[in-house]
């Protein structure tokens, strides 16, 4: 198939960027999107052009690492990752639109690369257990029950992509920090440090600049891992109980 | 210099405890004296970098990812070994030992494996203390299942997703170590040069991934926990990122490199579907206790399987392996499907390919129940190939996988250069010829939070806080004009292939001839054509763009450069291991097409010392003994 992508390419942070239009042809549908576009890298470097950065890694849908909004969706047409988004959802003659995360504290670096620092900063400022290698009881001292578990494990699958708060018209980062919060919240091992943590990466998500929560759902929706919405609540729960008795002062 | 791995007297199940007691401890006031490089944030980097900043040292660690939770650690799925005994089904840490080296075919040191299965009961331990949400029991104790042949059940695992979340959980402990101050970390950072300075390693040169600002960070000691290098063969289940980069410059300032051609290639993997694959996917192992392994019986069959009756079938590996059937080792099942796509009878549309077939098995237990066992298999099968696996069989091939190869380190994980450290796939020390499933996640941690708190120290504690030289050293000045020269030439080439196009040519030369099957005529030629490839590559490359910007195929060319010449060191390792021994099969040393190890001549590891450009390398030999788990040679018949 031929396609006629439309690219936001961008020299870097300080200069503004365009989008740029490039045809593609001889796509084969059993291709990944991302290989679609390493197919088009080669045409512009034999071209002596410079091609388009874009951050990828694993290529199976667990690093997290790539982060395009194709035709005004996250990750694209389908609930996946791109990397396992695949030729065949499109068909010969298509207009490809992609962008890079569109977020006040996502700074485009390059391109389709942007700056994901700010979830980092998130986990730095609460999203852990504390607890120091080697101090750790038998594993089996704490029992949880399967039901408890494996909730947890539905929040501890987040990729940290971001496309969460691609989505989101006010670029909340509500879905991604409410998934660590609920996770620990919901496990014994968290629980000592359970208000303070809801209060510092609350408050780091703040600082971070991200957008209000105004539970329109777009995150959930457009979430590869379906970590659910259900998430938001609790943290909303976790926060308002931590606040009225706040232990930092 | 002579090899010394500084292995410990005593019973083998003493050697670590006393060992741990002669080592010189540093006293808790003066950590904070010690600046401590990590390079790499996967399971052993972050694990490292997180057990070293509680216990007081300042942290520097480096990834070239956007954050250290993107590592390729995160992408393994089937679980983690531990010999803790949950299910009361015999297992000790004594058998972990015994499987791990029998698995590894007695290429691997038994102290060291020894010391692996001691601690990873610790790391259970750990990980759940950290909130790693492993898969549990109805009465809220944690599960195991049995992996990759054993017969017991020790692997902890989190859906088909244990790695991602053992490496969120070291990237949380990290985190937090961050933010108290005690670990700097240096995303989107590459490291491209190793600093030594009378005789120790002393820093590292790096390339910031968005400036292109070459710099330079000095440490007492190094660590490096870069992974393995299964990347050189272009396609791989490893992430596009992973590179040799680290080890091979720091090979290539004094460490030796130990058993390079020990690379695993993994039976079950997506096979390629045109030549703008730019990765392969693997498929848990796990689904070989259902699926069965077959093709056509007559080459250049093309019915769709369907058609083709079940008397016209051959599920070879179940007519080779009566008693194992489609759960012989890794290695056996890739070889024997390279085999029948040998002899024309491949299937798909390339021909290098078998089927896996669940019919049986659904026909016999439903398909709710494979559904349950392997749902978000099948469904990642059918996102890729847009193929129903559970109405016609699954398509696989073998890939590379893991590399068992890497940085040879003594007992204490310290390479040849002292200071320099390995941990993790990085290092070659614990899977000898052929690595075990759900090991590779053990290892890493067992490493990083268990092993380098200290044995570290000890190399400290002697070389004192001062033994430290400043950024500002014309050590480093030197390092870093070698690495912009290097930049600038490969920026100045200005030829004809890309780096993609070369690096694909590289993988093809080292799959065909140093993959499943190596011999010494074909290695022979490889070797001639890795050099041809050096010298296309050098002269006629083409890197767009400059350096003071984010810069893909510069990055892309710096690690091929270096991947083409750890491709003829692997061929140069496995031309002089004339033997047959886990994952590396010679075709001169087989009886009736099976492997035959050769242990009065080879029960070495081959540790190699780069000797300059274009120069033979030298071949240390550091001998094996196997005092406890006597060698034995393997049969699955």
């Amino acid at each position: 198939m031929n396609l006629n992508l439309h690219i936001w390419r961008q020299k870097n942070k300080d200069t503004k960027g365009k989008m740029v239009s490039y045809q593609v042809n001889d796509i084969n549908e059993e291709m990944s999107f991302l290989e679609m576009l390493d197919v088009l890298n080669e045409d512009l470097l034999r071209k002596g052009d410079d091609p388009v950065a874009f951050d990828h890694d694993c290529r199976e849908g667990i690093c997290g690492a790539c982060s395009m909004v194709i035709n005004g969706r996250p990750h694209g047409p389908t609930r996946t990752t791109t990397c396992q988004l695949h030729m065949r959802f499109f068909n010969s003659g298509d207009n490809v639109y992609i962008e890079p995360w569109r977020a006040g504290s996502f700074p485009v670096l390059k391109d389709l690369t942007v700056d994901r620092s700010a979830f980092d900063r998130i986990i730095q400022a609460g999203g852990f257990v504390s607890v120091n290698t080697g101090s750790a009881p038998d594993a089996n001292e704490i029992p949880i029950g399967k039901e408890i578990a494996d909730e947890a494990f539905n929040s501890a699958t987040c990729i940290g992509c971001g496309a969460c708060v691609a989505a989101c018209k006010n670029a909340s980062a509500s879905l991604f920090v409410s998934a660590k919060i609920s996770q620990l919240a919901m496990l014994p091992q968290g629980a000592a440090e359970r208000k303070r943590r809801a209060e510092s990466m609350i408050a780091q998500m703040d600082a971070e600049g991200f957008g209000a929560c105004t539970n329109t759902g777009a995150c959930a929706a457009e979430c590869p891992k379906s970590i659910d919405l259900a998430n938001i609540a609790q943290m909303n729960r976790e926060f308002i109980g931590a606040k009225l008795t706040s232990e930092l002062v | 210099m002579a090899l010394d791995s500084k292995i410990p007297d005593g019973p083998i199940a003493d050697k670590w405890t006393k060992y741990k007691f002669g080592l010189k401890l540093v006293n808790p006031s003066n950590k904070r004296k010690y600046d401590i490089i990590v390079v790499g944030t996967g399971l052993a980097g972050a694990a490292a970098a997180a057990s070293l900043a509680e216990l007081g040292y300042n942290v520097k660690a480096f990834t070239y990812h956007d954050s250290p939770r993107r590592a390729h650690s995160i992408a393994a799925q089937g679980g983690i070994n531990a010999a803790k005994n949950y299910q009361n089904d015999g297992d000790s840490v004594y058998r972990l030992f015994y499987d791990t080296v029998k698995g590894g075919d007695y290429r691997a040191r038994e102290a060291n494996v020894h010391r692996l299965a001691e601690v990873s009961v610790s790391i259970i331990d750990q990980c759940v203390a950290q909130g790693v949400p492993f898969a549990r029991e109805y009465g809220g104790l944690l599960s195991n299942r049995s992996f990759g042949g054993t017969q017991v059940s020790r692997t902890f695992y989190a859906r088909g997703q244990t790695g991602q979340q053992l490496l969120l959980g070291a990237y949380s402990a990290m985190s937090r170590q961050v933010a108290a101050g005690k670990v700097k970390l240096y995303t989107r950072t590459e490291m491209l040069d190793l600093v030594v300075e009378d005789g120790k390693a002393r820093g590292i040169v790096t390339r910031n991934l968005i400036t292109g600002k070459i710099e330079s960070h000095s440490g007492h000691a190094v660590l490096l926990c870069t992974g393995g290098y299964g990347n050189v063969f272009y396609l791989s289940t490893n992430a596009m990122a992973c590179n040799v980069t680290a080890a091979w410059r720091a090979h290539k300032k004094g460490a030796y490199f130990g058993n390079p051609c020990f690379t695993q290639i993994h039976p079950t993997c997506i096979p390629v579907s045109g030549e703008y694959q730019s990765k392969l996917t693997l498929m848990s192992e796990s689904l070989r206790n259902d699926g069965r392994i077959w093709v056509p019986k007559k080459a250049g069959d093309t019915r769709p399987p369907a058609d083709i009756p079940e008397d016209e079938r051959d599920y070879f590996l179940e007519r080779k392996y009566p008693s194992f059937g489609n759960l012989v080792p890794r290695d056996v099942a890739s070889r024997n499907a390279k085999y029948v796509c040998d002899e024309g009878r491949g299937v798909g549309s390339s021909k290098l390919a078998v089927y896996m077939d669940f019919a049986d098995a659904i026909k016999r237990d439903s398909q709710k129940t494979i559904e349950a066992r392997y749902g978000n298999l099948f469904e990642m099968y059918e996102k890729i190939t847009g193929e129903d696996p559970y109405t016609s069989p699954m398509r696989i091939y073998p890939a590379v996988h893991y590399t068992m190869g890497g940085l040879w380190v003594d007992y204490n994980l310290m390479t040849t250069v002292k200071g320099l450290y390995a941990l993790g796939e990085a290092n070659f020390s614990d899977h000898g010829a052929n690595r075990l499933g759900a090991s590779a996640l053990m290892q890493g941690l067992a490493d990083g939070y268990f092993v380098i708190p200290y044995t570290l120290g000890d190399y400290l504690a002697t070389i004192g806080h001062q033994d430290k030289i400043s950024a500002d050293h014309p050590a480093f000045k030197e390092s870093e004009a070698v690495v912009t020269e290097r930049i600038n030439k490969l920026l100045s080439i200005n030829g004809k292939f890309t780096v993609d196009e070369i690096h694909r040519k590289l993988g093809l030369v080292i799959w065909d001839y140093c993959g499943m099957s190596r011999s010494a005529e074909g290695l022979t030629k490889a070797k001639k054509m890795v050099q041809e490839l050096k010298h296309q590559f050098w002269t006629d490359v083409k890197v767009v763009g400059t350096n003071e910007e984010l810069n893909i195929t510069l990055e892309k060319a710096l690690r091929v450069a270096d991947f083409i010449e750890l491709g003829e060191l692997m061929i140069d390792d496995a031309l002089n291991r004339n033997e047959s021994c886990g994952g590396h099969f010679r075709e001169e040393s087989e009886v009736d097409g099976e492997a035959k190890r050769d242990d009065e001549n080879y029960a070495y590891v081959a540790a190699w010392e780069y000797t300059g450009e274009n120069q033979p390398e030298n071949l240390h030999k550091e001998h094996l003994t196997f005092e406890y788990a006597k060698p034995s040679q393997r049969s699955y018949k």
